[in-house]
């Protein structure tokens, strides 16, 4: 292998291979460093983001970074490569291709329509040579359109995961925090329990709650309850009341071994999905969740860098036709992202990155208490996925997670930025909202007064 | 139509911790419970970001005899950004441990969580000890910048059959000082968390020290008889499940 060098006034930059290029062309972030593969200087990143540029965008085509014969997501991403989608950029070198993605040319339907020729690591590598604005600005030419009983996606909204998570999940607890969330209008992405015991029994009683509220209060939503897939492919064979099918899913074939899972089972519980046709206006049944480091963490990356590696899932994702996927930047620990600065950066990299492979992104803005970061940064990094057409934020009650023990964004903030950016749910949601006459004439959905016959109704209702 | 009572949200908050209701100044949060949350943040991080006054540990598990070793990782923000090095010992402090016939070794880790350790750990062990007369119990090693498996390479240079090492559990925004145990026969590096028993959520307002020290206890005397600890060893209290049976999160909790 030739490998691949830059000169800069006396010092040759060398990089053996792709995957150094990429590696060391990445931001700084911990995880690379953990991994022992991140640029040494700062001067050495930008010479390899200048390798980088002047790098033919097929040679991602002749030199994958992880090896086609033993990783089946290498094979899914080079066996459904649409050629004819990829030829208007065929030509280009990744330089070129930042320039052009930036350029009026490339409009909302011409990347729609450039989506399947695309292949997440040429994805990857043109996010490297973006700053955080231009991540923002191109992703919000990019409109990934996905459908059960809401539309998620629409150029224009901001749809919500209601996240009503308990320890025990105590039904009453998880019930207080749903009716908490619906009084500000989220959950109109899904509203999805994080379980504190995966078990199918305990999967099927949460569904059942789920539904029944949503019955009861005849809402335009789905619900989801994040169990291991095998155990929502069981509850379904019982009968359980299943909108969507949850699953964790990284990068590489390993990585996904060790979440239990490969293709053809995430094939078998979409088919099982669908075939229970609960979607009123579409068939997405999927919700997928990623996010940087987790390849790393189950000794999985191959020497490939974090950023890249997650963007690989995201093929496995478009595979399936989510409803919904997203990143969960902050969650994975300070020893993947560090700091606020890192997972600010790493959140809008795999927002732009999912939007420009044609996959539903949404995120959950968050982070742990032992990461450099506060409630703060969570408000910049909404507010720039909100700017760049993000198809939904988690919100769960004061951003608050007490299940989990992280922070992620409150009902508050998603609401807050709805009515700054005119941004309404989606359609059908907003619809319900209308009907019930929660919305003021500003279209706003304003504070409940403080002995509100509705808030009272609700929640005597809800025994 | 019942009378309304005053706070509709009154039965529901007995039963969540989580901050519902908190009301709204336009679409934000009111003052007062801007502050609470932040409040509950600073406790957060100050438990991740202070250090164990081990010197005072020391004084409140004699007499038990104790031993101070350090991991590998030579700082908060090493150990934050380096799992690995939290892992291992420092080459130093292996050499210095002394060798014996134990049954069982009590490993204190800080962890993330300085506050956990020091209000929570030293009446664990003593509560402990007292229980059980019937293993040798080898002096408590108080490790500083270790994570969970650094255990393993501590009890096995110390030729212990069993090691609980205890450890500060990452905060959250309810309880910033809560002690995880992880209980492992056989220790020697390279175990996995598999082979371990768990016991999480250790603190005033969750798992009392007297109830985790009947469970720890429960499982160190069913692990020396079995000969084994992880997922074949299941407590017969159904109890024991917590955050840790987690299947399907991003994140590596060790």
């Amino acid at each position: 292998m030739a490998g691949y060098h830059c000169d800069l006034g006396r010092q040759r930059h060398r990089f053996d291979d792709l995957k150094a290029v990429m590696a060391c062309a990445s931001p700084r972030r911990s995880g690379d460093e953990l991994a022992g593969i991140a640029a040494d200087s700062d001067e050495r990143r930008v010479a390899a983001r200048m390798v980088l540029a002047d790098l033919p965008l097929k040679a991602f085509l002749n030199e994958v970074l992880v090896p086609y014969e033993t990783d089946e997501v290498t094979r899914l991403i080079i066996d459904r490569h649409d050629d004819k989608a990829f030829r208007p950029v065929a030509h280009m070198t990744v330089g070129q291709f930042r320039d052009w993605l930036l350029s009026y040319q490339a409009d909302s339907a011409t990347l729609a329509a450039l989506a399947p020729g695309l292949t997440p690591e040429m994805v990857a590598a043109v996010s490297k040579l973006m700053r955080n604005h231009d991540l923002v600005c191109v992703a919000a030419k990019c409109s990934v359109v996905t459908r059960f009983r809401t539309t998620v996606g629409l150029p224009g909204r901001l749809s919500s995961r209601l996240q009503p998570n308990h320890p025990t999940d105590d039904p009453t607890g998880i019930a207080a925090s749903t009716l908490d969330g619906l009084l500000y209008g989220i959950g109109d992405a899904v509203i999805g329990i994080n379980p504190a015991t995966d078990n199918v029994p305990a999967c099927i009683a949460l569904l059942e709650m789920l539904d029944a509220v949503r019955t009861r209060f005849d809402i335009p939503v789905q619900s989801c309850v994040l169990a291991h897939v095998t155990t929502t492919m069981q509850a379904m064979e019982r009968g359980a009341p299943v909108d969507l099918v949850f699953q964790s899913i990284a990068g590489t074939e390993k990585a996904n071994r060790g979440f239990g899972v490969t293709l053809s089972l995430l094939a078998e519980a979409q088919e099982a999905a669908k075939a229970l046709k609960r979607g009123t206006i579409g068939d997405n049944v999927m919700y997928f969740e990623t996010g940087q480091g987790s390849a790393l963490s189950a000794d999985a990356h191959f020497g490939v860098d974090q950023q890249t590696v997650e963007t690989r899932a995201y093929a496995v994702a478009r595979a399936f036709d989510p409803l919904l996927v997203n990143t969960v930047v902050g969650f994975i620990g300070p020893e993947y992202l560090y700091d606020a600065k890192q997972i600010t950066r790493a959140g809008l990299e795999d927002h732009f990155c999912a939007k420009l492979l044609g996959v539903p992104m949404g995120c959950d803005a968050c982070y742990t208490n032992h990461a450099e970061a506060d409630q703060d940064d969570m408000d910049v990094l909404m507010t720039m996925l909100a700017t760049a057409g993000v198809n939904f934020l988690i919100a769960v009650p004061g951003a608050d997670d007490v299940m989990l023990n992280y922070q992620s964004l409150s009902y508050h903030d998603v609401l807050g930025l709805r009515h700054l950016l005119k941004r309404p749910p989606a359609p059908e949601f907003e619809a319900w909202l209308e009907k019930a006459g929660w919305l003021d004439e500003q279209r706003r959905l304003p504070p409940w007064p403080d002995q509100s016959l509705v808030v009272s109704a609700l929640l005597g209702s809800a025994a | 139509m019942s009378e309304t009572p005053k706070d509709p949200w009154a039965r529901f908050r007995s039963a969540t911790r989580a901050r519902i209701a908190l009301g709204r100044s336009g679409d934000s949060l009111p003052t007062k419970a801007l502050l609470e949350f932040q409040l509950a943040h600073a406790r957060a991080r100050d438990a991740v970001h202070s250090a164990v006054d081990f010197d005072r540990l020391a004084g409140d598990l004699s007499p038990l005899e104790t031993i101070r070793v350090h991991s590998a990782a030579s700082d908060r923000p090493t150990y934050l950004r380096r799992p690995d090095l939290g892992r291992r010992l420092d080459p130093a402090a292996a050499a210095g441990l002394p060798a014996g016939e134990w049954d069982l070794l009590f490993v204190i880790a800080d962890g993330l969580s300085a506050a956990a350790v020091q209000v929570n750990a030293a009446p664990l062990v003593h509560a402990c000890v007292a229980r059980l007369e019937h293993l040798r119990v080898g002096p408590v090693v108080l490790a500083g910048q270790a994570r969970v498996a650094l255990g393993d390479e501590v009890a096995s240079a110390m030729g212990a059959r069993l090691v609980a090492l205890l450890v500060g559990e990452r905060p959250g925004l309810s309880a910033a000082d809560s002690l995880g145990v992880y209980l492992t026969w056989d220790p020697k590096p390279g175990r996995a968390d598999s082979e371990r028993n768990c016991i999480s959520n250790i603190h005033a307002g969750g798992l009392s020290i007297q109830t985790a020290a009947d469970k720890l206890c429960w499982l160190a005397t069913e692990a020396a008889r079995l000969k084994l600890t992880g997922v074949a060893l299941k407590e017969d209290a159904p109890s024991l499940a917590g955050p840790d049976n987690q299947k399907n999160q991003l994140t590596d909790r060790s």
